[in-house]
């Protein structure tokens, strides 16, 4: 796969209400800045991510998908996130089978406290699926106008 | 199509500092059912709320967009406008253009381009917003305290107090729980009885309080607000209502064999029993495994002496069912089985004995008369040592203990210690620890009065072993900080072991469906900002069920239970979130999948009709989901193998339609 100049990938990030989304805004509220291509989509908690939304975006022509949520123990929920691990594991595996580098897929837990973390997490992510380049598989030629 | 409305916010520079706010409203009113868009300096001030009103009534807005902080901050306000303006609250979205886009991009174009596609965003999700309306359940005002010792006794009258009514169910024939047991308490000294027996009568006469002892909690159905609890009235073969208390009956039981539980096995009472004086309720119970009369139907010496008539051999065990809107969970604690714990020869000399059984021998009321005498000879001990972290603090690989710290035993080790010195001068008294934590009000002063006043030896170190060897104890330990080998020959030796939850409460958090950690200490819904409830919406915790604790501490979560279970009570309905999962019925065909990774117990099933072929009806199993219970995590929707289970607020079509439009 070729890597184009200037290519910016589109990338998904699903976070949970409680840690992930509010770690988030805590990277803005400190100013710490991560590409703009990250695009969040605020859900209720980790195990709410239908493994659906996920193909759903890979074929719609995004790059790289990212699941936050609480650390292991602290689900809101008390164990959504174990819950959202596991169907992770499968997917992300089932994934890398059809083509879909892992490089592509991330969990990571990330806590209301952990701005840093959140924007560290997101720059490493982006970078790392610039280096892939473009994803062609799963998607969806009929989407593109 | 909907009639959405976008509003852009400036927040002062916050947002257009880095988003041209004009050309994210200019771009947002081109996407389909957008009807009006505009920017403003302050969405979240007077003038902005106000705007965003008129245009609801003016346009007839089915549904609103804002570009602004998070929702963390202020979805709660825009909601609450927007429901002033007659449009359903959940018909609002927030597009967060300031926290993730205008505080973390520094480039305008970059920044503008994000804020769009947020907004877009925002917009095909609210396209998929339907009205939403909280559910609202009624409240049953009467409370579950589930335990009887001083945390539930405590609870139970505060509640009381309030004005509600409170069931406390105690699984032993009365209440008191292991505070009962006490000698003195630290760092005060009084007498455990002189302040607990006082509250137990204030308990067994109080209209609000009604002590179901002697039971246990079988089945518990319903949720918060309207708990249905059935529980199992335990066959004591006296009727209560008729025992006096006035122990005729023990007096008569030719069974004199039965170890005492009450004094920790160190001696005996009858087959008929008031486990205390102060008991409360004050009624003889029979126990079933040794009673003569129940066990070869020889014997009902009781049933003959008995003045009141109150005894029943024929009893049976009994069901009550009750409502109620709120449980509070005070299982309390034990101290942990020695049987493991072979160095220190527990099981082979009666003459080492736990800190609790120690703490019976010293008791006025316990077997000895408050004499301090060993166990074997009933002689009187020259030499003790007390062992501390006996079962807590432990390797997590180790096979025995606990990793955790039991918390109170360095405090009544320090109490032991001192009281055996008060009372008797010529004894030598050892403590080995690990580290002695005080950190408690009085409590440091408390452990170096021990030191200082008392002449207690403090030895930094654990106990390798104890033989029991020519009726003495050879105690071989090491002392950390002159780093040598000691021997002791002691007469005694008191293990401090550690605590564990009751074995009743795993079974309990079953049927509650409430969580515990992996020691089965139940779990607070949140560590420090709640701390006293369960994630269980309407199951509260008090005492050491929830972790170690001394009395204090205990009483001060009691009265902090009592005050959450108030705040339920006093209200006449409960309203939700109405952001919980639905089922599609035509689509659900009843697999259990949802039910199983539900956290909270929401989903049931029911057996209803559908309009089958030719006019028929077919009776097909489908979920239910409880809106008072659902929390709205949406686990089960991702379980749900026929798509039919969904989470209202953030619907599969809601996201995907984001997931869209950020990806076009």
């Amino acid at each position: 796969m070729q890597v184009k100049e200037n290519f910016t990938p589109t990338i998904v990030a699903f976070c949970c209400n409680w840690c992930s989304y509010a770690g988030a805004d805590l990277s803005g509220n400190n100013r710490l800045e991560y590409p703009a291509n990250v695009k969040i989509i605020r859900i209720p908690c980790s195990c709410r991510l239908n493994p659906m939304f996920i193909l759903r975006a890979f074929q719609r022509g995004a790059d790289g998908v990212i699941l936050c949520g609480c650390h292991p123990g602290d689900c809101h929920y008390t164990t959504g996130n174990y819950y959202a691990r596991r169907r992770m594991t499968l997917l992300f595996s089932m994934l890398d089978y059809l083509g879909i580098e892992k490089e592509r897929t991330r969990v990571e837990w990330v806590s209301a406290a952990e701005g840093a973390k959140f924007a560290q997490t997101m720059n490493e992510f982006v970078e790392a699926v610039t280096a892939l380049g473009e994803n062609k598989r799963l998607e969806d030629l009929r989407c593109k106008q | 199509m909907q009639r959405i409305g976008v509003f852009v916010c400036w927040c002062g520079s916050n947002i257009a500092a880095t988003v041209d706010v004009q050309a994210v409203a200019d771009a947002l009113a081109k996407e389909p059912g957008v009807v009006f868009a505009t920017n403003y300096q302050y969405m979240c001030s007077q003038t902005g709320q106000d705007m965003i009103q008129e245009k609801i009534k003016e346009l007839g807005l089915t549904g609103v967009v804002i570009c602004s902080c998070s929702p963390r901050m202020h979805e709660a306000t825009f909601r609450r406008t927007c429901e002033k303006a007659g449009l359903n609250p959940y018909m609002v979205e927030i597009a967060n253009i300031r926290e993730q886009v205008s505080w973390v991009h520094k480039d305008k174009a970059v920044g503008t381009e994000k804020a769009i596609i947020l907004g877009r965003a925002a917009i095909a999700k609210v396209q998929l917003n339907t009205p939403l309306i909280a559910g609202e359940s009624p409240v049953t005002k009467r409370a579950l305290v589930i335990g009887g010792g001083i945390a539930g006794i405590q609870t139970a009258l505060d509640i009381a107090d309030a004005g509600f009514p409170v069931d406390i169910v105690e699984t032993k024939p009365t209440i008191g729980g292991k505070m009962a047991q006490l000698d003195k308490t630290f760092p005060t000294l009084d007498c455990a009885a002189c302040i607990l027996t006082p509250k137990m009568v204030d308990a067994g006469q109080n209209d609000n309080i009604r002590i179901l002892s002697y039971s246990e909690v079988e089945e518990v159905k319903g949720f918060v607000g309207n708990f249905e609890v059935k529980i199992r009235r335990k066959a004591r073969y006296v009727k209560e209502d008729l025992c006096t208390g006035c122990g005729l009956c023990m007096e008569k039981c030719p069974q004199k064999k039965v170890p005492n539980e009450f004094n920790m096995g160190l001696d005996n009472r009858t087959a008929i029993y008031i486990p205390f004086a102060q008991a409360v309720p004050k009624v003889a119970t029979i126990d079933a495994n040794y009673c003569l009369m129940l066990k070869n139907g020889k014997c009902g010496l009781c049933s003959r002496n008995c003045t009141a008539g109150a005894i029943d051999y024929k009893q049976q065990d009994e069901f009550i069912e009750e409502k109620y809107g709120a449980i509070v969970v005070a299982t309390g604690f034990n101290p942990i089985s020695l049987d493991k714990f072979d160095e220190f020869a527990y099981s082979k000399s009666p003459d080492v004995v736990s800190s609790l059984e120690f703490e019976r021998l010293m008791n006025a009321a316990g077997p000895t008369g408050g004499t301090l005498l060993r166990p074997s000879d009933r002689t009187h001990p020259h030499t003790i040592v007390f062992v501390q972290c006996v079962g807590s603090r432990c390797d997590a690989s180790a096979e025995k203990g606990k990793e955790y710290c039991s918390k109170i035993c360095c405090m009544y080790t320090a109490k032991h210690a001192m009281l055996t010195r008060e009372k008797y001068p010529d004894t030598e008294v050892y403590v080995f620890y690990i580290d002695v934590r005080t950190p408690g009000k009085s409590f440091d002063e408390f452990y170096r009065r021990a030191v200082e006043q008392y002449n207690v030896h403090y030895i930094k170190g654990m106990v390798g072993k104890v033989v029991p060897e020519g009726g003495k104890l050879k105690v071989q330990a090491s002392d950390l900080l002159d780093n040598r080998q000691i021997h002791i020959d002691a007469d005694m030796v008191v293990l401090a072991a550690a605590i564990e939850p009751d074995k009743s409460a795993r079974p309990l958090a079953t049927k509650l469906t409430a969580s515990m950690d992996t020691n089965d200490f139940f779990t607070e819904a949140h560590p420090k900002l709640r701390p006293v409830e369960s994630p269980t919406a309407g199951v509260f915790l008090s005492g050491t069920c929830q972790g170690p604790k001394d009395i204090p501490e205990t009483v001060a979560q009691a009265g902090a239970a009592a005050s959450k279970v108030i705040g339920l009570l006093v209200k006449d309905k409960l309203i939700g979130n109405p952001c919980v999962a639905k089922p599609n019925e035509l689509m659900c065909n009843g697999c259990s999948s949802c039910e199983k990774v539900c956290p909270y117990g929401a989903i049931t099933y029911e057996d209803k009709p559908f309009r089958g072929p030719n006019r028929t009806t077919l009776i097909r199993r489908v979920a239910c989901v409880n809106p008072a219970v659902c929390q709205g995590c949406g686990a089960c929707t991702v379980a749900c193998p026929s798509g039919a289970m969904d989470l209202q607020g953030f619907s599969n079509r809601q996201i995907m339609a984001e997931v869209d439009a950020i990806c076009k």
